[in-house]
């Protein structure tokens, strides 16, 4: 692997080696481009993730502190991880649970058809619907998604026959083993999935997509990859004329560095990225790099969550299995009779022992909590993943209380439930319940707010730079060689888990950025 | 979540050299023919412990008890927390101090209360620190070491084993299987 040296202005720096930067990485150095990727985590592998789940937890996550505000649960029931995210080679996509839908074509324009609710930023995106779907379809093969292409669906496992069993009877269609970016047959150089049950710890055979094992050792062997893990950008640095000339990081070694670039990508999730953003407040940005329009890490969203579980009479094993593989599509609709604006999936999921009473039930202790647990063997368990509507004030700033290992101020999260949200979640709770019911549960549960694991908004899209942070290529309006190449450009949270839109719309901004390269104008 | 990964990291600092070891100690025996013994050294178990007394100890393991009540899951995993809030407290001053003080909050007799009674007065002291600790304390423990997952059922890795593929991942009978357009193919079949 090539080492560019530190005043090599002519390359692209990546920030972040998720599915955003990892795959800016492969797409960009196919592309003739020479690329430093910028990793604040180590470098694990198939052969070094743990399989016990307290030890994977503290070998992948992002463990600096948040501070955060507002009334959402996480406040309350955890203070100190409001969100759960990965700090390792290959980000998130690492303990991912592989579940990739597509965005509907409602989502994209949530402005239009959802109207002006108070209380509520919803802006259209700045994308056609028929453009985004045309980058799904290049992405779905790259991740070689089941369901899509040829790829056959996931087998039904136990967790998914309740699903089935119980959705079917109260009259839902749309009931599959989901669309996941997991192997259900050898392909693209990787093994098919066995059924571990432990994709959260980091996926021992690497049948799950994750660019450590893809786009990252692919971008490696074209010789122009430059990856430099354990090394935290902190700060983006411009020139008079307000162009970015590179990024001020530590090194492994907490010495600080600085390497010239001539375009800079960011994908450190949306808290993260944000937070750079922020951090590189100048002379001439007075409240944070590409933030004129005061938008940066404004309208936060981190999707409608919560578990729904079923105890049952018999055994279900669900800790056995790929986690996310199943799905109820049919509330992904726009229909306000229900209550609420926007729509949900129910996704099929399950907890390992020692995770259930940490994230999974509702706050309780004494027999009744007990008796939960008692049933473990005989618990069914899904995820209501839905949209939450972007609010002005739910935002990420530069905390005043908490400083990172540099003495940097972390990232702050404040966060109100809309009453939309809300109203949503009491729903697909209820309809969780319900399905759990028909299968014939003697008990249903509904667990608090969980640490969010998906995040968007913080960076959004539009095309009028007063209303957005980048135009519809993820390009800053402000700093015409900066690009947000993560989940923070969506101008909407949608119901779909953001990891496929996130590489969809990687691999479109890697493309606009060979093409204004060729061109000159870049 | 985070304290999982880091609630022993302060067990090596100097200052706990100052505390008496040994104060006090928790002692338990293993059933005859119970699976547990494989799990362990031997069957009969003994937690030394750095800050608590052998009585404190005890009033402690009935108040994990209480919070988590498994009525036939073994002592030696309720010991485990008990070691771990021990070990927690003999790394600093302030936490040593707030055991204490958590500890005399409980009272008298506490250990020897019906559960009712116990229930009754750890609803009294929920909402301060020294309850909110414990029971996070126990979440953390008590279901994340081998013993609870025999109990309970939870099988753990399987990438040694070969996954759940062919060990009964979809080997459940008592509801009708999913058509094939659904789902899809065992691999190989």
């Amino acid at each position: 692997m090539p080492r560019f040296e530190l005043n090599d202005s002519d390359l692209v720096v990546v920030v972040g080696s998720g599915a955003g930067g990892g795959t800016m990485a492969n797409e960009l150095t196919r592309r003739g481009l020479k690329v430093v990727l910028f990793e604040a985590g180590k470098r694990q592998s198939l052969a070094t993730f743990s399989q016990n789940p307290g030890e994977a937890f503290a070998q992948l996550t992002w463990l600096e502190p948040r501070s955060q505000s507002g009334t959402w649960d996480p406040v309350k029931t955890s203070p100190t991880l409001p969100a759960w995210h990965c700090r390792t080679v290959g980000g998130t996509t690492v303990h991912w649970t592989a579940a990739t839908p597509r965005l509907q074509s409602y989502e994209v324009r949530a402005r239009t058809v959802y109207g002006d609710i108070p209380g509520a930023s919803l802006a259209d995106w700045p994308i056609e619907y028929a453009e985004l779907k045309r980058w799904y379809q290049v992405a779905e093969k790259r991740l070689g998604v089941t369901r899509r292409n040829g790829n056959p669906g996931m087998p039904a496992s136990n967790n998914f026959k309740v699903m089935y069993a119980g959705a079917r009877r109260l009259g839902y269609k749309r009931v599959h083993t989901n669309y996941l970016a997991i192997n259900s047959r050898a392909r693209d150089g990787r093994g098919l999935c066995i059924q571990q049950g432990f994709c959260v710890q980091g996926c021992k055979t690497g049948a799950k997509w994750s660019t450590l094992y893809t786009e990252i050792p692919r971008a490696e062997a074209s010789g122009k990859l430059d990856l430099r893990s354990e090394c935290l950008v902190t700060r983006i640095e411009h020139d008079s004329a307000g162009r970015a000339t590179g990024v001020v990081y530590r090194d492994a070694a907490g010495v600080e560095q600085r390497q010239r670039a001539r375009i800079v990508c960011i994908a450190g999730n949306a808290i993260e990225t944000a937070r750079l953003l922020l951090l590189s407040e100048s002379g001439r940005f007075k409240h944070g790099l590409a933030n004129g329009s005061d938008q940066v890490g404004r309208n936060y969203c981190h999707h409608v969550l919560g578990f729904v579980f079923g105890i049952f009479d018999q055994p279900v094993s669900f800790w056995r299995g790929a986690v996310l593989a199943g799905v109820v599509e049919d509330e992904n609709i726009h229909d306000p009779r229900r209550g609420f604006a926007g729509g949900y999936h129910l996704e099929l999921a399950m907890l390992d022992l020692p995770t259930l009473p940490l994230i999974g039930l509702p706050y309780g202790w004494g027999r009744d909590f007990a008796s939960v647990i008692d049933n473990y063997r005989n618990m069914a368990g899904m995820l209501i993943n839905g949209e939450d509507l972007p609010r002005a004030d739910n935002r990420i700033t530069l905390s005043t209380t908490l400083k990172d290992t540099y003495g940097l101020p972390v990232a702050h999260i404040h966060c109100d439930p809309h009453a939309n949200d809300l109203a949503m979640r009491a729903h697909a709770a209820g309809r969780g319940q319900k399905i759990y019911e028909a299968a014939g549960a003697k008990r249903t549960l509904v667990s608090t707010i969980p640490p969010a694991t998906h995040q968007m908004g913080t960076a959004r899209m539009s095309n009028d730079p007063g209303q957005g942070v980048t135009n519809g290529y993820g390009r800053t309006h402000e700093v015409p060689n900066v690009f947000i190449s993560d989940g923070s450009v969506q101008t909407t949270a949608g119901a779909a888990n953001p990891t496929l839109t996130i590489v969809a719309l990687a691999l479109r901004q890697a493309e606009h950025i060979g093409r204004e390269v060729a061109a000159q104008r870049l | 979540m985070n304290t999982r990964a880091t609630h022993s990291s302060s067990l090596q600092s100097a200052e706990r050299r100052s505390f008496v070891r040994g104060v006090g100690v928790l002692t338990g025996v293993i059933a005859l023919g119970s699976p547990l013994a494989a799990l362990l050294p031997g069957r009969a178990w003994a937690v030394e412990l750095r800050v608590l007394s052998s009585a404190e100890a005890a009033a402690l393991l009935a108040m994990i008890r209480t919070i988590a009540p498994h009525d036939t899951l073994d002592d030696a995993a309720y010991a485990l927390v008990v070691n771990a809030v021990d070990g927690d407290a003999a790394g600093s001053m302030q936490a040593r101090t707030d055991l204490k003080a958590g500890m005399v909050s409980l009272g008298d007799g506490f250990v020897l209360m019906p559960e009712d009674k116990r229930v009754e007065h750890l609803r009294f002291i929920e909402s301060g620190t020294f309850f909110q600790s414990v029971r996070m304390k126990t979440l953390l423990v008590l279901y994340n070491n081998p013993i609870a997952w025999a109990h309970f059922g939870f099988q753990g890795e399987s990438f040694s084993k070969g996954g759940y593929l062919l060990r009964g991942f979809n080997d459940l009978k008592w509801l009708p299987e999913v058509p094939l357009a659904d789902s899809g193919p065992m691999p190989a079949s």
